[in-house]
């Protein structure tokens, strides 16, 4: 068994796959972060991530998978659950020895497993879209605050880009902390450093219409309830629990 | 913009609008192409309410003052409740704001008839029109067409809406006589013929010149509540079925009748809504649209009621098992949607799946199949089947007692005979 220590990117994993196929590995495992002392692990090698390496991989990706097929893979990436690599990997290595496209290969447990994964990220993203809700800041920029369970933050810049085409908005991971900022233009990534920020900064949340519409939303949401049909289990498996600090109208 | 009265108003005319079940916002593909506000294209639940219904459109009547008496209907003449009515400009700035801080997709304009069909209509299409002309907003919009409207104001309607609705009410015309004296299906069916040539017409025209207008590209829809009057599942089906395959509708939707009103041509106040009966119809129409059932296949002559205790699926394969069992690895597609226990996406991947190995039932059961169920209907790669030959009601038996039906709040213990 060797294990593959790599820094939590695509590249990175890409680079991995580059390193098993040429040392010949059979057994391997991954494990994401810094490289801490040898002396624990018998047989460890650091990936150190590699442009050349990882578009080699990703040009043999491409020849072996269809477009979707590569963007799946990418999406299961950005899952980071755990042994997450474990997956991507096997799927990976499934796919070079083929000699067919493995895609739809469901009986093969990483075809299976990676599939699940990209439906988990997926609907997540999905939510996303669903339950962001922005702000209008003083300065006419929306801005929104998330923490999802996935990094998806990447996927989500062409669906909010193409809808909110001329409004500024901002969606801030929490969690991650980092956010997507739009200025009218292009979306780039940002980050808020909001220890240093002072009242000063924390006024400028405040936003500019004293809150109207989100108070008529909070009345839109009950008034269109009907209580005759009440079914609060339906109502949780759509909105679990852990999102509701975010949505206006359940704060 | 005076806070108080527009939260009353938003409060009237939210709840006046609220038993329209319709809140699907798909099946558009307006695109953002003016650097503008929104695009619609497959639809987005943003919130849900208490009772598990999507909330997707800010759903609202223009006004609930109405000259119509139906019995079903809260905002009914007769009834004593508070009226309102919004402006145009009220309703386009609720749906701006509210779309730019993504509560919503977009709009369902309603309106109770305050003069007559063209007039009220009129009142609609104007908000439409501003929404789409003076603030280049591509949310979704649905709008009501009122029955008796006439073909220009239609056709105008269709230039700026997805979404074109009129409710049929009833599934029969006898039952709409007896609870809706001012309606009749024919001020329905004239509009709603209307559009389909005018949609069929556009899509021809998009063919030859992509830059033709887009004209109502989500269609039409309908809706009819079931349980005000005594019609069976039969008509409701037969009803539904008739207006999919001659008007090209896109969904028809089932409300189960919710009692607002005392009127002794309706059930009591008391009476529950039948949430289970609209469950079997909905899961009846998924298999009318998605799983190749014929309509006579689910209900008919002999089979008028769907079973309340099992799906229509399931009801049809006990019914016919000498469909059964069929073979995973061999049978059609067609056929594996029959089965009870399988959805469409398991299907597609048992077709996908089977072309790299014979599957197994473990393999069936990582792809998401409800092997308890189908387990009665299938055989696989595998020795162990259903050896013995049951007949459809113990395989019902079996079933109901090993699920617990989410609607049966107090589980029967059924003694069981075999």
């Amino acid at each position: 068994m060797t294990t593959l220590i790599y820094d939590g990117t695509f590249e990175g994993l890409l680079t991995a796959v580059f390193e098993i196929y040429e040392r010949k590995l059979i057994h391997v495992k991954m494990l994401k972060g810094e490289w801490r002392s040898s002396a624990l692990f018998e047989d460890v090698i650091k990936v150190i991530t590699d442009q050349t390496k990882s578009r080699r991989v990703l040009k043999g990706l491409k020849e072996r998978l269809s477009t979707e097929g590569v963007q799946r893979v990418y999406v299961a990436h950005l899952s980071e659950i755990d042994n997450c690599e474990q997956t991507l990997i096997g799927y990976i290595r499934h796919a070079f020895d083929s000699d067919r496209n493995i895609e739809e290969d469901y009986g093969n447990k990483f075809v299976l497993k990676l599939s699940e994964i990209v439906q988990m990220v997926r609907r997540e993203r999905h939510r996303m879209e669903a339950f962001v809700r922005f702000q209008k800041l003083s300065d006419g920029t929306f801005y929104a605050t998330v923490d999802p369970d996935f990094n998806v933050l990447p996927l989500l810049i062409k669906h909010f880009k193409d809808r909110y085409a001329d409004q500024k908005w901002i969606i801030y991971d929490l969690k991650r902390k980092y956010g997507i900022y739009y200025d009218l233009n292009t979306v780039e990534y940002m980050e808020i450093d909001f220890s240093r920020s002072n009242q000063g900064g924390k006024a400028s949340i405040h936003c500019e219409d004293k809150g109207i519409y989100q108070h008529l939303w909070k009345n839109y949401f009950n008034s269109v309830n009907i209580p005759a049909r009440k079914n609060m289990k339906l109502h949780l498996r759509h909105i679990p629990h852990r999102y509701w600090k975010h949505l206006t109208e359940k704060i | 913009m005076d806070a108080v009265r527009i939260t009353e108003k938003l409060n009237i005319l939210a709840d006046a609008a609220k038993y329209d079940v319709s809140c699907a916002s798909s099946g558009s593909k307006r695109k953002n192409e003016n650097k503008g506000l929104g695009n619609a294209s497959n639809g987005i639940c943003h919130s849900y309410t208490e009772d598990g219904r999507c909330v997707s459109l800010l759903k609202i009547l223009l006004t609930n003052h109405c000259i119509f008496d139906c019995a079903y209907c809260v905002s009914r003449k007769s009834n004593d409740i508070k009226r309102a009515g919004f402006t145009v400009q009220e309703v386009v700035d609720l749906t701006i704001n509210f779309y730019r801080r993504n509560y919503i997709e977009g709009l369902f304009l309603s309106s109770g008839i305050f003069k007559d069909a063209d007039f009220t209509m009129e009142r609609l299409v104007r908000v439409a029109k501003k929404l789409r002309t003076e603030h280049n907003f591509n949310g979704y919009i649905h709008l009501k067409s009122i029955p008796g409207t006439s073909d220009e104001l239609m056709r105008e309607a269709g230039l700026y809406a997805d979404r074109l609705s009129i409710n049929l009410e009833m599934p029969t015309e006898e039952g709409l006589k007896l609870l809706a004296p001012d309606k009749n299906r024919q001020d329905m069916i004239q509009p709603m013929r209307y559009l389909k040539q005018e949609i069929i017409q556009n899509t021809e025209e998009k063919k030859l010149f992509k830059k033709a207008p887009i004209f109502a590209p989500a269609g039409q829809s309908t809706q009819m509540i079931v349980g005000a009057t005594n019609e069976s599942d039969q008509q409701v089906l037969n009803s539904a079925n008739y207006f999919y395959q001659n008007f090209n509708l896109k969904r028809v939707y089932y409300s189960g009748y919710v009692p607002v009103l005392m009127d002794k041509r309706l059930p009591g106040l008391n009476t529950a809504v039948p949430m289970v009966r609209e469950n079997r119809l909905y899961q009846a129409d998924w298999l009318m649209r998605f799983y190749g059932f014929r309509v006579n296949e689910i209900v008919n002559e002999t089979q008028p009621l769907l079973d309340l205790d099992i799906d229509p699926k399931l009801s049809w394969a006990i019914r016919n098992m000498q469909t059964f069992p069929i073979d995973i690895n061999k049978a059609a597609l067609q056929l594996i949607l029959r089965v009870p226990g399988i959805g469409v996406l398991s299907a597609q991947k048992i077709v996908s799946a089977r072309k790299f190995r014979k599957l197994t039932w473990e393999n069936l059961k990582a792809l998401g199949v409800a092997i308890n169920r189908a387990k009665y209907f299938i055989t696989c790669n595998s020795n162990i089947f259903e050896k013995r030959d049951l007949v459809g009601t113990s395989i019902k038996q079996f079933i109901l007692a090993e699920s617990q039906s989410k609607y049966l709040k107090n589980a029967q213990q059924q003694l069981s005979l075999f």
